[in-house]
């Protein structure tokens, strides 16, 4: 019980602390960790966007953003077509303002350019936090952004315990730290799968046109090579069917693993193994060094379970494994097990979803 | 003989070659199952470390890199920071290639706490300015994360540091011109959804993602050789950096992440859609 004593002045989210019976501070909880008495919070939030679509990650770390209290702001940047992006972030439930500024330089969502415009802006409205989705874009700007302001980054939270306390896997999710930042201006990223998006509705936030001296920086974006699919994004995606080593060749993951997902109306994921063996794309990986996902459902199919795969869907609401090995560290966390042989269960399994 | 030494006289171009840094870090070894100690303030670090895996493929590229273009890198240091065992993984890099090292001491425990990537990225400035004094440095290449920390920041930091363009998650890193200062190169980055290309100039700061290579085992060999490469140490005061090397985190508690349980096992294909349909999942 040490956070009464470290946070003397603050209610935290714990309802044993003592302070939550005095009837100021459980109304400083329902507005957030700020109360009266302590300098207000403020967030800056970075919404990232492609294709006229607000990200996901970034709508949860809107959510974390939220656990603090006090003001949040967002900045929006980019290329063409950003006031569009600006106007549905406006409507975000939690945000009271949108910055946009549009130069060619932020395509393809360089660090360079857009960590000093984010520095300056937190920098002019003395924002104590500031947040973005744990992305592949937040993972490379943010601790960029962070230097410039020399600032101890806090990578992807887990939970907000209070205003400067948060929660964060380390060792590919095999323990957890809390970490107490006393830091001027707090960096965070925010795990994508961590808290629920914030609503896209509601909102009446207003939108404020920065200007952009974005300075000529030796990086040029060139393109992005995106893997096109009609299945459903793999980060977000409420159903997972996923292939592993036992998969044996890229032709087999597209006969038997994409059928399954497609009956399930699921998105498709990888291990490492069915990865670095050529089975299945980049993009898909599943694990401490791909995408970290918890959907409603995960299907595990001819994968071991190694540590670093369990990192990455450990939080799923319910894991099922299909198996040869009834040993496999998979059926140590699946719900449902299935200890057979892929090649006949596979086909079997996706008749009788028909 | 006047050929040999009109050879001999020739200034070695030294300006126009290229110096890569390659930090590397001592991690717990991928392979072990961690456990939370017990007083609850970190993970039992009694079992067996490793070079980071990430830092192994960083290395493997700077080797690659010479092995492709032996005239244009004139050197390949490797640098770590940390408690007196990190000469291990410093040992290793110098195995794998790596010309001279250099060993930022930090006792365990002298900082109050953990040595965070914000640090290290200052104690690797210090260290690109002071070998910078000897031949400067051209391009750093390290891994992408620690498999300790999962923190993914200290390359972002160093770049902002230096004002140098950085490249992360790098799958891919092909030199369009010569390997010299201003020169331009195209690196292939893992994004979410796919791929991103962009272009830059030296110096800079890549990270290595998984795919970029497969790193090489050093043989027996050349990790005897590797005890006689240059091997420098500094220590915080050394660099100057003795306060800002402290930690800004205070890590409260470090605990077992909630237990999963496993459920029962079906029988077969059929059980299995029961199941699935008993818990709303079809």
């Amino acid at each position: 019980m040490f956070a009464p004593r470290l946070l003397p002045r603050l209610a935290t989210s714990s309802v044993r602390s003592p302070l939550a019976s005095t009837s100021s501070s459980l109304l400083a909880s329902r507005r957030g960790f700020a109360s009266s008495r302590t300098a207000l919070a403020s967030s800056l939030l970075y919404l990232e966007h492609r294709e006229g679509e607000l990200n996901a990650a970034s709508l949860v770390a809107l959510t974390a953003a939220k656990k603090i209290g006090g003001d949040i702001h967002a900045i929006v940047a980019g290329d063409e077509g950003v006031k569009e992006v600006a106007d549905k972030a406006s409507k975000c439930e939690g945000l009271s303002k949108v910055f946009t500024t549009s130069s060619p330089s932020y395509r393809g969502l360089l660090s360079e350019p857009l960590a000093p415009v984010i520095k300056a802006l937190a920098e002019k409205g003395s924002y104590t936090h500031i947040f973005a989705g744990h992305t592949a874009a937040g993972r490379d700007i943010f601790p960029r952004l962070a230097a410039l302001l020399d600032s101890s980054q806090v990578s992807d939270i887990i939970a907000v315990e209070s205003e400067d306390t948060f929660q964060r896997p380390i060792y590919a999710g095999n323990a957890i730290a809390t970490v107490k930042s006393n830091d001027k201006i707090k960096v965070i990223t925010v795990r994508g799968t961590a808290f629920d998006k914030a609503s896209e509705e509601g909102g009446s936030a207003s939108v404020e046109e920065v200007g952009s001296d974005a300075a000529e920086t030796p990086t040029k974006f060139i393109e992005d090579k995106l893997s096109k699919s009609d299945r459903p994004d793999l980060a977000t995606a409420s159903r997972v069917v996923s292939g592993g080593r036992a998969i044996k060749s890229a032709e087999n993951f597209v006969k038997y693993i994409e059928p399954l997902a497609d009956s399930m109306k699921a998105a498709v994921g990888a291990s490492r193994a069915a990865v670095d063996a050529g089975y299945a794309d980049n993009a898909l990986q599943v694990g401490q060094t791909g995408k970290i996902i918890a959907p409603e459902l995960y299907v595990a199919v001819g994968i071991s379970g190694a540590i670093q795969h369990l990192a990455g869907m450990k939080d799923s609401k319910t894991i099922v494994a299909i198996n040869k090995d009834a040993d496999a560290p998979i059926f140590q966390v699946a719900d449902v097990g299935l200890v057979a042989d892929l090649y006949e269960a596979v086909p079997e399994l996706i008749e009788k979803l028909k | 003989m006047h050929g040999t030494l009109a050879t001999m006289m020739r200034p070695t171009p030294i300006s126009s070659a290229l110096r890569i840094l390659v930090p590397v870090k001592r991690t717990i070894d991928y392979a072990v199952k961690i456990r939370v100690a017990s007083d609850g303030k970190g993970v039992d670090t009694n079992v067996k470390h490793a070079m980071n895996p990430f830092d192994e493929i960083a290395v493997e590229e700077a080797v690659r890199l010479r092995e492709k273009h032996k005239e244009a890198v004139s050197k390949i240091t490797a640098v770590s920071a940390g408690p007196a065992k990190s000469a291990d993984v410093l040992r290793t890099a110098l195995a794998m290639g790596a010309d001279d090292a250099i060993h930022v001491e930090i006792p365990d425990n002298s900082l109050g706490g953990p040595l965070e990537p914000l640090a290290v990225s200052k104690i690797l400035q210090a260290v690109i300015k002071k070998a910078g004094e000897e031949e400067e440095v051209g391009l750093v290449i390290m891994g992408k994360q620690a498999i300790d920390d999962d923190a993914s920041q200290t390359g972002q930091m160093l770049a902002a540091r230096l004002d140098w363009p950085q490249a992360t998650f790098a799958s891919k890193l092909e030199f369009l011109g010569k390997l010299e200062k201003g020169e331009e190169v195209q690196i292939t980055r893992e994004v979410d959804g796919g791929l991103g290309i962009v272009k830059t100039t030296l110096p800079f700061v890549m990270t290595t993602d998984l795919r970029l290579n497969e790193p090489r085992y050093a043989s027996l060999p050349n990790i005897m050789k590797a005890k006689k490469k240059p091997f420098k140490k500094y220590s915080l005061k050394d660099l100057g950096l003795e306060e800002d090397a402290k930690p800004r985190l205070e890590v409260l508690k470090v605990a077992e992440p909630p237990k999963r349980e496993g459920g029962a096992k079906v029988e077969d294909v059929d059980a299995l859609v029961g199941k699935l349909k008993e818990l709303g999942r079809i």
